[in-house]
């Protein structure tokens, strides 16, 4: 690159942080957590080596389809105040760099995968990420109020590759925890867009309480939570796991289809303080989190 | 461009040039660390 570069109209490089902040890290910090549960409950071993690497390998690869997220949603982003402030709307970073990003982190991670791991491990990580980026991202998204519902598909596939990074095949067990986090996504999702008033309507996307208003997206909570407590206790009893998932997948849900309750009972008032909707969120997320250390817990006292 | 935007330039472009550097090292290592558990399979 020659030095004259800087005497052009070029605007700024953008920074290193700019590209990180492309990954969503906060993201892709529970990316990681449900991966390397999925790799940790796996019956068999892995060498610490490879299972770094496989779990870098998701990581990167949830990193590179977020780019893509944020480059084909940045005319959007800019609507609304949450988003707004991403690099792409800010203009600190250049949108096809972020497409350019994207598709080298996600095209590395399946590589990377594919030459040090396994290759069913790579196809379903490369399912995932043209998942998230394309079916989701770009075509349902924007057409169908059960975009939650589909989008949640795209964060269940981590368990999944870890568990398969292991073993080497697909198993009613991986299936199991890619249905527990599919199903576990609506209700968590939708408690949040009861309180927070999004700009999704101004922005043309059709999210579930604007469309099918709040009563039917209450019921729809509590259809889910209750879909959830079953869900949660398969692994438990076609013998997958031992009672100590059980027990906790037993209390873990029981108390999320509690909770669920009020939420899906009820309707909000003017001026409403939203309470029963917040200590659903966040509960949500510390179930997630309990659930998958009881299913590692559980492994490691069978093993 | 002024001189503390070319000294900016610069500051954002050494930076990235130190953290590209530093990810190519560590798959650098990385790939090294899994050629050698896998050469023991």
């Amino acid at each position: 690159m020659s030095t004259t570069l800087a005497h052009t109209a070029t605007p700024l490089p953008a920074e290193w942080r700019d590209f990180f902040a492309l990954t969503k890290p906060r993201v892709m910090s529970l990316v990681v957590f449900t991966g390397l549960a999925g790799l940790l409950a796996a019956p068999g071993a892995i060498h610490p080596v490879l299972g770094f690497t496989a779990i870098l390998c998701i990581a990167m690869g949830a990193g590179g389809a977020a780019a893509l997220n944020q480059w084909w949603e940045a005319d959007l982003d800019a609507k609304m105040k949450r988003t707004a402030g991403r690099p792409l709307p800010s203009g600190r970073l250049l949108r096809n760099d972020a497409r350019d990003f994207g598709l080298l982190l996600s095209g590395a991670s399946v590589f990377v995968m594919l030459v040090a791991i396994h290759w069913l491990a790579a196809l379903v990580l490369a399912f995932s990420i043209i998942y998230y980026a394309v079916i989701y991202t770009i075509w349902l998204k924007p057409r169908t109020p059960q975009n939650i519902v589909i989008g949640g598909g795209a964060g269940a596939f981590p368990p999944l590759i870890g568990w398969i990074a292991v073993t080497g095949e697909i198993t009613l067990m991986p299936i199991l925890l890619f249905a527990i986090i599919f199903i576990w996504t609506p209700p968590h999702f939708w408690a949040l867009a009861l309180f927070v008033k999004t700009d999704y309507a101004e922005a043309g996307i059709p999210m579930m309480p604007v469309v099918a208003g709040e009563t039917s997206t209450r019921r729809q909570i509590l259809a889910y939570s209750v879909l959830l407590l079953a869900v949660s206790l398969l692994p438990w009893l076609i013998g997958g796991t031992g009672a100590l998932y059980g027990v906790s997948a037993l209390l873990l849900s029981g108390a999320f289809v509690a909770l669920s309750v009020p939420v899906g009972l009820r309707r909000s008032q003017p001026n409403d303080r939203m309470s029963p909707e917040k200590r659903l969120f966040g509960y949500s997320v510390i179930y997630l989190f309990a659930l998958f250390t009881a299913l590692v817990a559980d492994r490691m006292v069978l093993a | 461009m002024t001189p503390e935007e070319e000294k900016e330039y610069v500051r954002r472009r050494k930076q990235r040039n130190l953290v590209i550097g530093l990810v190519l090292l560590g798959f650098v290592i990385l790939f090294y660390a899994i050629t050698i558990v896998r050469m023991g399979d």
